[in-house]
Order: C-alpha cells, then sequence, then structure tokens
C-alpha cells in the first residue's frame, strides 16, 4: 500500500507474514523469520520486532520526533533502550505525562519503552516518541530518515521512516525548555 | 504468554488498521492457537471494513484500487463529487523536491483512497469511509520543465479561442489534484491532507469544486445531466473498451499508460438560457432534453442522422447545433468528457453563477482536443449561453505499482 519501501535489516513481518512469525515463534523459534546477511542468528527477542507507519516531522533546525507503531510480535517483553540516527546527535526516548500543575509535558521515559510480548507500542503525537534532541540538516518532506532501535539485551533494529510536513507535535519539554517549536512555517523551503 | 499489558498501548493508537489487527492477532495466537488465528487474519484481511455488520454494504466503504497501469479518477465512473486544485511550485523545488512530494503525495493517496489514515492524519476518522475516493495528478508544463523531462509537444496552454473571456487566476497550473469521492466529507479531508503535504513545494493557484447527482440518485454510468438540464457525454467511449483504450491512453516515454486531461470552466448563462424554449434548447444540441436521444433517433445512444432532413428540407439535426459541430469525420478527433457542474455564489443583481467544470481526457490534445474545439470555437450555437472562463492543460502520469509513487516514471 505504501510508496514507502519500508527497509529494515533485522525482520520485514507485516499482515499474514507477522501472524506467522509469531506464531511459529511460540513452536519452532524463529524459523519463520528471513534475516537478510547481516542479522546474527539465534539473536534475541529483537527479531520479533516491526515498525509501521513510521514518520518523522518535518523541521528546519532543533528537535523533532519521530513516531509509529511499535509490534511485539514475539513471546516475550521486549524493551528498546535507545535509539540512533544520523540525522541527529543525540536521540531520547520520551514519554508525555501530566506535571504536578496537570500541563502534559514530554520527559525522558525511565528504562525505555517497553513493548509487551504480542503487543503493539504506540508512538504518536501527544504520547511516547523517539526524540531528535539536535538536528544536523534540516529534516525536509519526503526525506526519508534511518533509525537503528536499540533493545535491552544490546540486539538492535533498524528501519526508515519518512518525513512529514506536520504543524502539531509541541509539547513542552520538561525543564522549562521552550517549545518544541517546529511549525508548518519553519518547515517551509524554498528548496 | 500473558494478556496485553494496557499501559503500553495508548487507546488512541487504535485508529489504524495494523495496529487493531495486530492486537487482535496477539491475543488469538495467545488464547486460541496459529491455525484459529490465521482465520482470523483472513476475516479481518478481507473486509477493509470495520463500520460492523451492515445488512446492505455501505457505499462509504467501497474503494478503488489505487496501483495499477492507469490512474484511477479517469475510467473510474465518475464519483458525486469532484474537487480540482491546481498548484504552483515553489521557485526553489527542483526535480529532487519533485520526487519527494510526488512519493509523499502517492503515499496519501493510496492509504486514503483504500480507507486508511494518511500518516500525520490529523483526522483520521475522516477517511474512514472512502466512498470510492481517487486523486488524479496531472503535470502542468513547468512541472516537467522542473523535472527534466521530455514535454510532449500539446503540454502547453491551447490555442486562444474566439469565445474565450479566460480569467488567469482560473488557468493553468503546475500540478493538477483532482479529488473525487460519493462523499464531500471524505473529498474535503483528503485534500487537505494532500495540500498539507504540498505546502513547503508548491501553493494553490486556483481550487474548483464540482458536482453531479449524489450517489444512489440514478444508476451508475448514467450520462450526468448539466445545469442546463441536458444529458452531457452521450458520445464519450466505454470505459474498459479498445475504443477507451485508443481515445484515452498515451503510449509514450514516461507518458506511457497516461493521458492528458484539459480542464475548463464554462459559465452557463441560466437566465438567457431560460429565455429558450425546450425546441430551441433542443436544437442548440441536437439532443432531446427528455433522454439525449438524438433528434433523429429515440434512445439516447442512437447515431444521429446528419443527412435527416424535416418536411420543408431543413436539417433534423441544425448544422449549428453542438453535437453536430463536436462530431468529426476523422475518428481520432474524440475524447473522453468527465464533467462537473459548478454553482457558485451569486454576484450583485444575479441568482445564479453556475457553469460546467468541462474535463476531458485523451491521449494527445492537439490531435483530438484542439480541432474539435477550433469547429465549436467556430461555429456552435450553445456558445450563445456559455463562456470559457478557465482553461488548463496537464500531462497525466501512468499509475505506479506497489513500493512505486505517481511520476516515478518521470523522477526516476
Amino acid at each position: 500500500m505504501s510508496a514507502w519501501l519500508t527497509t529494515s535489516r533485522r525482520t520485514t513481518t507485516t499482515g499474514l507474514g507477522l501472524l506467522l512469525a509469531a506464531a511459529s515463534l511460540t513452536l519452532a523459534g524463529c524459523a519463520a523469520e528471513s534475516p537478510t546477511a547481516d542479522a546474527a542468528p539465534g539473536e534475541g527477542t529483537d527479531q520479533s520486532v516491526a515498525i509501521s507507519d513510521g514518520w518523522v516531522k518535518a523541521a528546519d533546525s532543533g528537535m523533532s520526533a519521530a513516531f509509529g507503531e511499535l509490534t511485539n510480535s514475539g513471546s516475550d517483553d521486549v524493551t528498546v533502550v535507545s535509539a540512533t540516527t544520523e540525522a541527529s546527535s543525540m536521540l531520547e526516548l520520551h514519554e508525555t505525562v501530566a506535571n504536578e500543575s496537570g500541563e502534559m509535558i514530554m520527559r525522558e521515559i525511565e528504562g525505555g519503552f517497553v513493548i509487551p510480548a504480542g503487543d503493539t507500542l504506540s508512538l504518536e503525537p501527544g504520547g511516547n516518541h523517539i526524540m531528535l534532541m539536535d538536528l544536523s540538516d534540516p529534516l525536509e518532506a519526503g526525506e526519508e530518515v534511518t533509525f537503528t532501535l536499540t533493545f535491552a539485551d544490546d540486539s538492535t533494529y533498524e528501519f526508515t521512516a519518512p518525513v512529514k510536513d506536520y504543524s502539531g507535535a509541541n509539547e513542552n519539554y520538561e525543564g522549562g525548555e521552550p517549545e518544541m517549536d517546529m511549525g508548518s512555517d519553519s518547515t517551509g523551503t524554498d528548496g | 504468554m500473558r494478556a496485553p499489558d494496557k499501559g503500553a498501548r495508548s487507546g488512541r493508537g487504535e485508529t489504524s488498521g495494523p495496529t487493531r489487527r495486530q492486537l487482535l492477532l496477539g491475543g488469538a495466537v495467545a488464547g486460541v492457537g496459529a491455525a484459529a488465528a490465521i482465520g482470523a487474519d483472513h476475516a479481518l484481511s478481507s473486509t477493509t471494513s470495520s463500520a460492523g455488520e451492515a445488512s446492505v454494504p455501505l457505499n462509504g466503504q467501497e474503494a478503488v484500487p489505487f496501483h495499477g497501469t492507469h490512474q484511477a479518477g479517469i475510467d473510474t465512473d465518475a464519483q458525486a463529487n469532484g474537487l480540482f486544485v491546481a498548484l504552483d511550485l515553489l521557485d526553489g523545488t527542483d526535480r529532487a523536491d519533485l520526487a519527494r512530494m510526488m512519493r509523499i503525495l502517492s503515499d496519501d493517496a493510496a492509504r486514503l483512497t483504500q480507507g486508511t489514515p494518511a500518516l500525520a492524519d490529523s483526522e483520521p476518522e475522516l477517511a474512514l469511509s472512502p466512498a470510492r475516493l481517487t486523486v488524479t495528478f496531472g503535470f502542468g508544463p513547468a512541472f516537467v520543465a522542473r523535472a527534466q523531462g521530455q514535454a510532449p509537444a500539446w503540454l502547453k496552454a491551447l490555442p486562444s479561442f474566439a469565445v474565450d473571456r479566460l480569467l488567469p487566476e482560473l488557468c493553468d497550473g503546475d500540478l493538477l489534484l483532482q479529488i473525487a469521492a460519493d462523499d464531500p466529507l471524505t473529498v474535503a479531508h483528503a485534500a487537505r491532507m494532500l495540500l498539507k503535504d504540498t505546502r513547503s513545494f508548491a501553493s494553490v493557484r486556483w481550487s474548483q469544486q464540482g458536482f453531479r447527482r449524489a450517489h444512489g440518485t440514478v444508476k451508475p454510468g448514467t450520462t450526468m445531466r448539466n445545469l442546463f438540464g441536458q444529458v452531457d457525454g452521450t458520445s464519450n467511449p466505454s470505459p474498459g473498451s479498445t475504443d477507451f483504450d485508443q481515445v484515452v491512453w498515451n503510449a509514450e516515454g514516461w507518458l506511457a499508460g497516461g493521458t492528458s486531461v484539459v480542464v475548463r470552466r464554462i459559465g452557463m448563462d441560466l437566465d438567457k438560457w431560460d429565455r429558450l424554449d425546450r425546441g430551441g434548447r433542443e436544437q442548440s444540441v441536437g439532443r432531446y432534453l427528455s433522454d439525449g436521444a438524438p433528434l433523429t433517433g429515440t434512445e439516447e445512444h442512437d447515431e444521429p442522422d446528419f443527412a435527416a432532413t424535416t418536411p420543408i428540407g431543413f436539417p433534423v439535426i441544425p448544422e449549428f447545433s453542438h453535437m453536430r459541430r463536436a462530431r468529426s469525420e476523422n475518428e481520432a478527433e474524440r475524447i473522453f468528457r468527465r464533467a462537473y457542474n459548478y454553482d457558485d455564489r451569486p454576484t450583485g443583481e444575479g441568482i445564479s453563477r453556475s457553469g460546467l467544470i468541462f474535463v476531458s481526457f485523451q491521449a494527445d490534445v492537439e490531435r483530438q482536443f484542439v480541432p474539435i474545439q477550433r469547429r465549436l470555437d467556430q461555429l456552435d450555437l450553445l456558445n450563445e449561453w456559455t463562456v470559457p472562463v478557465g482553461s488548463a492543460v496537464f500531462a497525466v502520469p501512468p499509475g505506479c505499482a506497489e513500493g512505486g509513487f505517481v511520476g516515478d516514471t518521470l523522477l526516476t
């Protein structure tokens, strides 16, 4: 359906394929997976994680955020402990919570994102997200950004997500920093 | 295996199909076993609808495939609502930008036409009823130039015609979006989503909203009526026929599988038309108003007999009639019309400002459309009540495969 060829180094499973992967994991390990050359065999839980509908907010500079649906088709909970991308020198895994005055703020999540077995974790504006803290270059609509997630067992998962023009996701950042100001006017480009 | 942890998943994430499906599958695998779960996946995949079990299938759930040899929205039975938006590229938008833009727009269209929210869709609920939504893209001369592509010779403004009273703000454009569905809210949402994604590449030049009969009012495939009450489009080739293929599809270079579209805004003077009696109205076109049959026939699709004369020797179908003038001996001079009506807010003393968004698809504008329009410009009684105020020509690229994007034959 998508115009985006979502690539991932370890797993590319959707729909029925995902289900078969999930089913076979319970029966015979990860036999149904089709790892590419650089996937080490016999690795742990990361092989059961896949992202769908990933996207990144366009921004000229400063901060941005990545969103998507992270699905764990395995039989064990997995924890994303960190993320990296060439698009930003620093990334944080953020949650959005109400502070003492009831204001919604985002802050780094302690211990990382836990994706329970057989469940999906939504990364979405106003909720959990991967925060790009310091963009190395402008993120222009339609570009693709590659991310690498690292799990608690040190295994990794790589995926790409397109950049989209988006005016929302302006949550306050805990610690009194100004709003993550990446409104549409700042994403406009003449080329 | 454990039940899904409530805390890990935001309930609001359930708006997208995959999330819901995967959640259900997780439960199925855990509780029932793989075999049952496969069944569940089949059941979920086969009904793209999430509307529950309506006894009569809802038209809102009808989806027109996006991917394919040709773009949808051309041979698709015309939907009730059509929106035409022409954009101007921003100065700095270059070939690489165009590819990024078309990739995003194609992804939006691929999702929205199937009833799935676009990525970063702020109103995902509005995407769930596609109602036969199609999004069709057309490229103007400047688009092809920026793409450093070979433009077909006909990709330029039409020659000027004596009848034209064109307003520049209703003419031309670099990128055309034709957004059509049987539901106006679906059209509005799709337009909003697509235009949000064009903001960093282009700006809106003109936008025209049109309508036909609502879904379910007449049988699908019924020839449309315009606001003069005329049956409009009888001589169209039938989509799916060899005839249609020859008239519509281009076969050259990056346009192979594509076509061209002419969009002309034709003002119709309903007040003046009111002063014409029924006989005069029928003579102006050469067809009966009741069912569109030629004045020499009894059924809409009867071939007109231009040689037939009245007892006192005048042609039954007048020489000056629209049908007589539009018709050519040359089989090549034919087009496929897919028009929409418009009914703008009246201005001044007037009580109506209405007309037709004339839309025609043809493999070659110069060879097929221009000769027809030349004849109509020289003589067509209907010109008494109509005036072209907008005009634009676009190359309509072929459709794309999954993983590709509309325009990839030009931009990659």
